[in-house]
């Protein structure tokens, strides 16, 4: 009997919500999954981890750090970048379109070793 | 006895002593002159204080090398231009002060006492170009000579390869001192174009450059960065990378990394060089010679 009374008042309240919503003009639409988040630390003069795969069409966010200086985060097959400051999260989302591998660099002049500071992106289908 | 630019560049192609790539889109135009030729030397990425035997067991010769076949020039140039990476980076400041030190020592001895100098990205992205003013005075400048408005542009010493809004601005603000036809030359040191931002070949806002410039009827770039001749055009602007004096690097896309091409002992100085660059007042071409370190 309880059970029951609860279950007429959580529809009672969604259907409230609904004409709510409708009233207000807002699509109800169900809710999407979350991006897998990645953390990826970057230091002179690499990236961890270096290699990142992805499943296609799969969104992702890239939650990146820096343990010593300024350093970027670019992946320019997919138009995407951040700049990466100490001591702050930088985040970066993306949903890989095309399968392969691809680089990811470092594009922010960074010392001595920043030529040689990337990463490979797999992208599986 | 000065030679006409016309019989020197056919001297040159019958010695065998360097390519000629004939560059369209620089058009002189009727106001231009005749008597106003000349031709102005490009080297580029030199890496002063880069150390690799297995890419260039000559790291301390090839710049004195460059120097001298310049030098040798019969008929020298009116100025000559470094467009970057004149040193190798270092992550110590007095070091790169060394470096920067030892370059200008060695570079004084040419010639031509006309050089102009223009930062790359080891030379000024990790002080924003403080120690390169030091040595070599401002990053971006422009100046005039027989008729062609030259711009140095600065795209190293933000450390995120952007030119930058203030830049952009004194940029658009020196273009409209100048006639719709003016011949501009544009020197920088890295590519305004995106040629190939997965190794970092590029300019993060050469696009607005490239609108700016585009204003105008006859611009051409010359840049280097990449090591190697390359040839490009946006629009009706040409865009031309130099060798470098360092090491050679693959063409863009070529292979997985940009590694340096190894050292190729049965052809010493392969990849590297430097050119002349012919500003004929009256031609509707604009000739490059690329000319070798040997």
């Amino acid at each position: 009997m309880r059970e029951l009374d609860s279950r007429r008042r959580r529809l009672l309240q969604a259907g409230a919500a609904t004409t709510l919503a409708a009233a207000l003009g807002v699509a109800v639409v169900a809710a999407q999954p979350k991006p897998r988040v990645i953390p990826v630390v970057a230091r002179k003069f690499s990236y961890e981890p270096a290699e990142i795969t992805l499943k296609l069409n799969e969104p992702v966010v890239f939650e990146l750090t820096t343990v010593d200086v300024v350093m970027g985060f670019s992946v320019p097959d997919f138009g995407v970048r951040a700049t990466i400051l100490p001591g702050q999260k930088a985040t970066l989302a993306m949903t890989p379109s095309k399968a392969g591998e691809f680089t990811f660099l470092c594009d922010v002049f960074c010392g001595s070793g920043h030529e040689n500071m990337e990463g490979t992106l797999r992208v599986v289908a | 006895m000065k030679q006409s630019t016309l019989d020197r560049r056919e001297f040159l192609k019958l010695a065998g002593l360097g390519g000629v790539v004939l560059v369209t889109g620089m058009g002189g135009t009727p106001a231009q002159a005749a008597g106003n030729d000349f031709y102005f030397v490009q080297l580029s990425d030199c890496h002063w204080g880069f150390e690799g035997a297995a890419v260039n067991p000559d790291a301390k010769g090839t710049l004195r090398k460059a120097v001298a076949a310049v030098n040798a020039l019969s008929q020298q140039p009116d100025f000559v231009v470094f467009t970057g990476d004149l040193t190798h980076t270092t992550d110590d400041p007095a070091e790169r002060r060394r470096r920067m030190a030892e370059f200008r020592s060695i570079v004084d001895a040419l010639k031509v006492k006309d050089v102009r100098f223009m930062p790359g990205e080891h030379d000024a992205s990790l002080d924003n170009g403080k120690a390169f003013k030091e040595f070599f005075g401002d990053t971006r400048y422009t100046f005039d000579h027989k008729g062609v408005h030259f711009i140095a542009l600065d795209n190293v010493s933000d450390p995120t390869a952007a030119i930058g809004d203030e830049q952009l601005e004194w940029l658009s603000a020196d273009l409209a001192r100048q006639p719709k036809d003016a011949r501009i030359v544009v020197l920088t040191h890295r590519p305004l174009f995106d040629l190939y931002p997965q190794w970092d070949w590029a300019t993060r806002d050469g696009a607005r450059a490239i609108d700016i410039l585009s204003t105008r009827d006859n611009v051409t770039v010359f840049y280097g960065h990449i090591h190697q001749e390359h040839h490009f055009k946006t629009g009706s602007i040409g865009h031309h990378a130099a060798k470098g004096l360092m090491f050679a690097l693959p063409a863009p896309a070529s292979q997985p990394k940009r590694l340096p091409i190894p050292w190729d002992a049965s052809a010493p100085y392969k990849g590297l060089g430097f050119r002349e660059v012919e500003a004929d007042a009256s031609a509707t071409t604009y000739p490059i010679t690329e000319l070798p370190v040997s």
